[in-house]
């Protein structure tokens, strides 16, 4: 599995599938049985500590520590100096449209702020490899979008993210890259783009009025639904090399076409069906 | 080492800046201090109050002998036994002692009336009074001299040496069991109390989900690590401010209370008691003594071994402490894993009476080597002269044994603090111990 630099990877994988596991290799907290681990082309080794920023799934604070000292502590632990340390906390502060917490108790937080200190704390010391696992539980809609723009901006900015979630809408929106891994094994790899049109099927709803007759050869209707007015939805497949255009062509002449869209698989689909294959297979 | 340093600190100044670390640290002197001040007030304030005590002497033996004694002032009078009472009763006197006639030889229904009911050192002083003046009327009834039978009075005392002619040892006993057992007791408290500190610590780094952050950042061993000695360091802490506070307390307290040091000490020490009791040169020879043992004691020994041992002790015990609170989920689950860990230092505190009997014996000799019972035993045979190369073999075995302990707790430790919701049982442990990098 390789990730590309600057990119954001998504991991994916059902439950057990061994993604914690993976990550935990990575930060060098457990050791592996077997393989290897290579980062910007060197073999894993203690130094890398202090360029990945890691957010777990299971993640806390002291409760009874001020923010500001636990922030100053963690930044401390990753080989950052004091004064380094906290211009950067005020910085990530503003950034994030914090107030001034820095002598607030933890313990006086709500959840959600504790999860934005806790996501400081991941990238307080630049890394250029941040792991996040589930980073947006626990966040309300409006912070989890501040959190999703700070992810893209760090990509901009060269950092490589490996994102790992179960949430598939945060994956078809943030991902270049995806890996699903099933029982320690990947099943699918690459570029989400290339992932998806892989998975497409040449299959196209059609949205009409009034029945649809029967199609030539070319064409397999999949199934019909009733949308509202009287609207019919149509799965159509093309089986051949015939092409949309021509289906089109084809469909006006069989009833009156009010929608035409493809059908791209999304990736929740994808990952049901891959993990389905791979159980099967 | 940065990050143990790091760890330590933080461990530390979170532990010191706690309210219940200041309130112990500070009242338990205070608490000492307060209880020595109210002995010392009540000593000295005892001793100013007096007692007018009425005796009607109907047997001639007592009347013309009895002498004041401690709180109690005679005052002999004669009269008759009912009107007397009735004077006491209207305040003149606390007391009325009636002595019938009696047989010198077989005193008694001699009777003290009180309106109060006398305390028990007024009871005791009239007692000795009593008894000096039969005593004083038996010698002159056969012709006897109280500085004759002084000179008859001998009194010795036997200092034993060991045979390298070193400390003496049987004459400090008392001495040495004493410093012997506090030191003991001293070493169990610290074990435990800071022990299960550090379980608990661990548990909470656990259940709170913050140690997954901090072992991307540093080795599971460095954690464990900079967490035992940070709490070893709160508890040195605790204990120096402990001896610097009781100390000022004991030397400034008496200064406010307005009482000279040298009585204060003596009253606390119950010597002032002795002193009135007319047996001062008792009391002066019970403090001789007292100075003679402290100067055969070996104190640099003592202070330095207690220092080692309590912090070997601590260390082989705080890796165990720490390697539970990583296996467990919640406080409840712990007591299994805590049996196994507290009865060896439960059985040492119970085989220090064995030990005292026989510092030199097989049992206290084997105690001594077990680095579970080593700190606390050999801490009580010391101040016995412990042979130099069992004190230094039993030091290299709390090494190996901390070592040991530190060795696997932290095998233990780095899966462990990983695991949630895991059936947790001594096979699951000991195969964590055992499973590779």
């Amino acid at each position: 599995m390789a990730i590309p630099k600057q990119s954001i990877f998504g991991l994916l994988g059902p439950n057990g599938a061994g993604k914690t596991t993976l990550i935990r290799i990575i930060n060098q907290i457990i050791s592996s049985d077997a393989g290897t681990i290579e980062i910007n082309g060197e073999p894993l080794n203690p130094g890398h500590v202090r360029v990945i920023g890691y957010l777990p799934e299971e993640r806390g604070l002291y409760k009874k520590m001020k923010v500001g000292e636990h922030l100053l502590y963690f930044a401390q632990l990753k080989g950052l100096k004091k004064k380094e340390s906290i211009t950067k906390i005020k910085h990530w502060f503003k950034k994030l449209d914090i107030p001034d917490w820095l002598d607030k108790k933890v313990e006086d937080l709500s959840k959600g702020m504790q999860q934005k200190v806790q996501f400081i704390g991941t990238v307080l010391h630049d890394p250029e490899l941040i792991i996040l696992d589930e980073p947006f539980s626990g966040f309300d809609p409006i912070n989890a979008n501040i959190i999703k723009d700070e992810i893209l901006e760090l990509r901009e900015k060269g950092s490589t993210i490996i994102f790992s979630t179960h949430r598939m809408e945060s994956v078809e929106e943030l991902c270049d890259h995806i890996a699903l891994i099933d029982e320690s094994h990947k099943i699918l790899d690459g570029p989400k783009k290339d992932i998806k049109n892989s998975h497409r099927s040449q299959t196209y709803l059609v949205n009409h009025l009034g029945a649809m007759g029967a199609l030539d050869s070319h064409y397999e209707i999949l199934g019909t639904n009733k949308l509202e007015d009287e609207i019919l939805e149509t799965k159509v497949r093309i089986t051949d090399d015939s092409d949309s255009n021509l289906l089109l062509k084809h469909l006006i002449n069989q009833t009156k076409v009010v929608g035409f869209n493809e059908l791209i698989p999304s990736i929740n689909d994808i990952f049901i069906q891959a993990v389905k294959e791979a159980n099967n297979g | 080492m940065d990050k143990i340093l790091l760890i330590l600190k933080r461990e530390y100044i979170s532990r010191v800046k706690k309210k219940s670390f200041l309130l112990a640290t500070f009242l338990m002197p205070i608490l000492i201090g307060g209880m020595y001040a109210l002995s010392i007030y009540l000593s000295v304030k005892d001793s100013d109050e007096e007692f007018l005590i009425k005796v009607i002497d109907e047997s001639g033996y007592v009347g013309n002998k009895i002498e004041d004694k401690g709180v109690a002032k005679f005052e002999v009078i004669t009269g008759q036994i009912d009107s007397v009472k009735t004077d006491v009763e209207q305040g003149e006197g606390f007391a009325l002692l009636y002595i019938p006639e009696l047989d010198l030889y077989k005193p008694k229904g001699i009777e003290l009336y009180t309106m109060q009911t006398p305390g028990m050192e007024l009871e005791s002083d009239v007692d000795d009074a009593v008894e000096n003046a039969l005593e004083a009327t038996k010698m002159d009834n056969l012709g006897l001299r109280q500085n004759t039978l002084d000179s008859i009075k001998t009194r010795i005392s036997i200092k034993s040496k060991s045979l390298s002619g070193e400390a003496s040892t049987a004459g400090s006993s008392t001495i040495a069991m004493a410093i012997g057992t506090i030191s003991g007791l001293l070493i169990y408290m610290f074990i435990m109390i800071y022990g299960s500190q550090v379980m608990r610590a661990v548990m909470q780094e656990k259940t709170s989900k913050i140690v997954e952050i901090l072992v991307s950042s540093v080795k599971p061993y460095q954690l464990m690590m900079g967490k035992i000695l940070g709490v070893a360091l709160v508890g040195l802490t605790q204990f120096a401010l402990w001896m610097i506070l009781t100390f000022a307390i004991l030397s400034i307290g008496p200064m406010l209370l307005d009482v000279d040091p040298q009585v204060a000490a003596d009253a606390a020490s119950g010597v002032s008691v002795a002193g009135n009791s007319g047996g001062n040169a008792q009391a002066l020879e019970a403090m001789d003594k007292l100075n003679d043992v402290l100067g055969e004691i070996n104190i640099p020994l003592i202070l330095g071994a207690f220092l080692y041992f309590f912090l070997t002790g601590y260390l082989f015990n705080a890796a165990l402490f720490a390697m539970v609170g990583s296996a467990v989920d919640s406080e409840a689950d712990t007591q299994q894993f805590m049996m196994p860990i507290m009865m060896p230092v439960i059985i040492s505190m119970m085989m220090l009476g064995p030990v005292l009997k026989d510092p030199a014996g097989d049992l206290a000799f084997w105690l001594s080597m077990i680095p579970f019972s080593a700190p606390i035993i050999m801490m009580v045979r010391i101040p016995f002269d412990v042979p130099t190369w069992q004190l230094i073999l039993s030091m290299l075995i709390m090494i190996g044994g901390f070592l040991g302990t530190t060795w696997m707790a932290g095998r233990v430790y780095r899966i462990g603090i990983l695991m949630h919701g895991a059936k947790v049982n001594y096979k699951v442990i000991f195969k964590w111990m055992m499973s590779k990098d």
